[in-house]
């Protein structure tokens, strides 16, 4: 019996331990030669040479466009998604069981089925080329469905006394959205955001047929820019000796990751305490 | 920090399409990955000298570029091969002339390989390096993806079908298939003389194998004894005008020769 | 919904609940769209060869005229099947360390390693892939870039989402089964193996399916480390080629009927995921006792 116990106490530990050590070497040999000859100047400067000397700045730019347009076209077709979804139908409505269920199956396509889409739908129906705005769109249809998700949590949690004393004040409803509900729900609608945020900027395989491949500063959303995780792509499977950099690189975009989990984090901290101050 | 971000996001997009109405110059250049480095270097010459133009330059593959032409996706196509019959609605500009070579690593002892052996190679019937008189080690074999021009001439010219071909490794771009080969000291792999010559120039860990008891070097794609040779060429949907033209123009001009050389390519100059 | 009966009218405002129902609507018809281009778009190779083409011909050379899909979907297969069954137990047994085991500032800092782990880009795992460990495996069997480099990759990208979702359906097993089970005098691996797993199934199981639904999409990290050759593999140290990394690999040059046959992966694609989802759907129905 106890040595039954002593086994399986063994096996769990060493299983914990294999996992850590994997992730640990992982995580040290992306760290130890990214920083290696890492000094600021590296986000700073333009690519030379197909970006195996020089920096990332025009890179990081283009990146910063994506997410842009990405987020002004998710954030608010998810809120809006998400209040009509929580608060303007009921569960068994028809239009509201296919949104919801269309969403579902949003959320399990493949990044690279919207890259087809968006090559197919953006780049070459709408004419928008290659193109920064090209990019950021169908990254918008991508984390779509996990910031719907988080706002109808958020939207939810909100205690019904809010919309019942409200509309007893005769304040109208999109008063009561406006000024009670929405500020109730914002950490969680924040905590979609960021992890909307983060799926963006993990982004590969939607982007290499979008926004493409050049890599020099955009001068406007209809220019073509690379993201940092396709510039990482790229540097380590068509550029020899481009390691030094793809290092770099995938450096820079692991510690912004990280920066985004640890934001996600706090927040959902934050609004966990918040919401058992108010029960 | 936020507010530099808030700046740098809100303002930067803004300003700068209030500058695209001043400069709506931009040529969108889509195709061949063995072009695209060439085109990119001649596209920078030529921003330099026209103050306000802008060029994209996006690299995939011979048949993107005819697509992307055909689509107006893109203005001007990039294709490492001449236009083929059912594409005579296109118009092609030759701008260079380029080879595809074998290479290997570099500490492979092999000097030299017969064409029949490279096809035995490439059908699986040679197996490992010893039997070629190399060390005792299996061979990696990498073979391009489909659509890809410099497949299509490698395997005319060896009188393969890519169905035929055992690989045991696939790639895309020049760049990759180098990048594989310089990675694996058994690997075998063709690609651009241009591309492979400018990488093993950088030292890159390759070497070029002669083809046929020729050398692979550019000098005799220029005199014509290299048997693997292509021209390289831009082509549009329509007769060039305006900006096309003028970069077309220069593109085949005396004025980019330099650029050409610096890339491993032959020039061709009117 | 009880507040929609009893709250304002809602007829002075109309045009605030009909701009919500059409963006709304919008989002909801996201996916309508995507299947409508992608039927589309493969509507002409159908239209030519036929749906059982790609199941049928001998091989995959679309330039010759043959478009056989099978060995990319067995790659498929292989590489999510073998990664989904590394990564659970795996997983499993990281949150039952996490929760029954560790002293308490050990679960700390391993959970939040997971969970930052969980946001790692597949680019960055991949790039991690080709630099460290396919050289490795080419010292042990070459070529290197296989199927076992693939799933590899894999596992590493979905095991710390595995083990939060583990973790979780842990958190969700009621306290008196524990403490019932103590009082019973059984030994801890006894509690985990009897009471916690079996309470925690239907957990552990949809947590599964949404990761072999996240390792079917995967693709540049695949691309990077599997060697992308059209076969079936006879061994784990073959190279692999699945049905995303044929369009991230081949789209970039492809043309007319070869474009079209890539489409025709992305709605196989969908339909696995269709399948996939309405499977977990239905463990969650099931066990709600």
């Amino acid at each position: 019996m106890f040595q039954r116990d002593r086994l399986f106490t063994l096996i769990v530990w060493s299983a914990a331990l294999l996992v850590v050590l994997i992730f640990a070497s992982f995580i040290g040999n992306i760290i130890y030669y990214g920083l290696k000859n890492f000094s600021f100047l590296y986000l700073w400067s333009n690519p030379i040479n197909t970006g195996r000397e020089g920096g990332i700045f025009p890179i990081i730019i283009s990146t910063l466009l994506i997410l842009l347009v990405c987020m002004t076209v998710a954030i608010p077709l998810s809120l809006c998604t998400a209040i009509f979804l929580t608060e303007f139908t009921s569960q068994e409505n028809i239009l509201a069981r296919f949104i919801r269920r269309s969403i579902d199956v949003l959320s399990g396509v493949p990044s690279i089925v919207f890259g087809l889409f968006g090559n197919a739908f953006f780049s070459v129906k709408l004419g928008l080329g290659f193109s920064i705005l090209s990019g950021g769109l169908t990254l918008a249809c991508m984390v779509l469905p996990i910031m719907i998700r988080l706002t109808q949590e958020g939207l939810r949690a909100v205690p019904p006394e809010y919309s019942l004393s409200g509309s007893a004040l005769g304040i109208s409803r999109s008063q009561i959205l406006l000024h009670l509900l929405l500020p109730a729900a914002a950490p969680s609608v924040i905590v979609g955001l960021v992890l909307g945020v983060g799926r963006a900027l993990a982004e590969t395989a939607a982007l290499v047929f979008t926004s493409g491949y050049v890599d020099r500063l955009p001068q406007s959303l209809w220019d073509s820019g690379r993201a940092l995780s396709v510039h990482i792509y790229d540097l380590s499977m068509n550029v020899p000796g481009g390691e030094t950099s793809a290092y770099k690189s995938a450096f820079t975009l692991l510690i912004l990751v990280f920066f985004i989990n640890s934001i996600t984090t706090q927040l959902t901290k934050l609004w966990l305490q918040k919401r058992i101050i108010l029960q | 920090m936020i507010k530099f971000l808030y700046v740098l996001l809100v303002w930067m997009p803004f300003s700068q399409l209030a500058n695209a109405a001043d400069v709506p110059q931009k040529l969108v250049i889509t195709g061949s990955s063995t072009v695209a480095p060439l085109i990119s270097e001649i596209a920078k010459a030529f921003e330099a000298s026209n103050q306000g133009v802008r060029i994209d330059v996006q690299s995939g593959g011979s048949s993107r570029g005819i697509s992307d032409a055909r689509q107006s996706m893109s203005d001007i196509g990039m294709i490492s091969r001449d236009l083929k019959p059912e594409e005579n609605d296109l118009k092609g500009f030759a701008i260079a002339k380029d080879g595809i070579c074998v290479i290997l690593h570099k500490n492979n002892p092999i000097t030299k390989l017969e064409d029949s052996q490279i096809v035995d190679i490439y059908t699986g019937k040679i197996k490992n390096w010893q039997e070629l008189g190399g060390k005792d080690a299996p061979i990696t074999v990498v073979n391009k993806a489909e659509g890809r021009s410099t497949l299509e001439l490698f395997v005319n010219y060896f009188k393969l079908k890519n169905s035929d071909i055992k690989p045991h490794v696939i790639i895309g771009d020049n760049e990759q298939g180098v990048k594989t080969v310089a990675g694996n000291a058994n690997a075998i792999g063709y690609v651009s003389i241009g591309t492979a010559e400018y990488d093993s120039a950088q030292g890159v860990a390759i070497k070029l194998l002669p083809i046929g008891g020729t050398s692979a070097s550019i000098e005799n794609v220029k005199n014509g004894k290299f048997p693997l040779s292509r021209n390289l060429l831009l082509v549009t949907t329509t007769e060039p005008n305006g900006l096309k033209k003028k970069f077309i123009e220069f593109a085949r001009s005396k004025e980019v020769i330099g650029i050409v050389k610096q890339q491993y390519l032959v020039p061709i100059t009117k | 919904m009880l507040s929609n009966s009893i709250l304002s009218p809602l007829r002075n405002e109309l045009a605030l609940v009909w701009l919500l129902r059409i963006l709304a609507l919008m989002a909801g018809a996201l996916v309508l769209l995507i299947f409508a281009f992608l039927l589309n778009e493969s509507l002409p190779i159908l239209g030519l060869v036929g749906l059982s083409a790609f199941f049928s011909d001998p091989s995959w050379h679309p330039m010759e005229g043959f478009f056989n899909l099978t060995s990319m979907l067995l790659g498929t297969l292989y590489a999510t099947a073998g990664s989904v069954l590394l990564a659970a137990p795996l997983g499993i047994l990281s949150a039952i360390f996490c929760r029954f085991y560790a002293p308490t500032h050990v679960a700390r800092i391993f959970r939040n390693l997971m969970e930052s782990l969980s946001g790692v880009p597949s680019v960055v795992f991949g790039f991690w892939g080709l630099t460290v460990l396919v050289p490795l495996v080419n010292q042990i069997h070459p070529p290197g870039p296989s199927l076992f480099a693939g799933i590899s990759i894999l596992t590493m990208m979905i095991l710390p989402t595995m083990a939060m979702a583990a973790d979780a359906s842990f958190a969700s097993v009621p306290q008196n089964y524990l403490r019932g089970a103590q009082a019973l005098g059984l030994s801890k691996s006894a509690t985990l193996l009897g009471v916690v797993l079996p309470a925690a199934k239907a957990g552990l199981l949809s947590g599964l399916i949404l990761q072999s639904g996240r390792a079917i999409g995967e693709t540049m990290a695949l691309l990077m480390v599997c060697g992308n050759v059209v076969q079936t593999p006879k061994n784990i140290f073959d190279p692999i080629r699945t049905l995303t990394t044929n369009i991230a690999l081949e789209m970039a040059y492809a043309m007319g009927s070869h474009r079209s046959a890539l489409f025709v992966s992305g709605l196989i694609l969908m339909l696995f995921i269709v399948v996939l989802l309405i499977a977990a759907e239905g463990i969650n129905r099931v066990p709600k006792r």
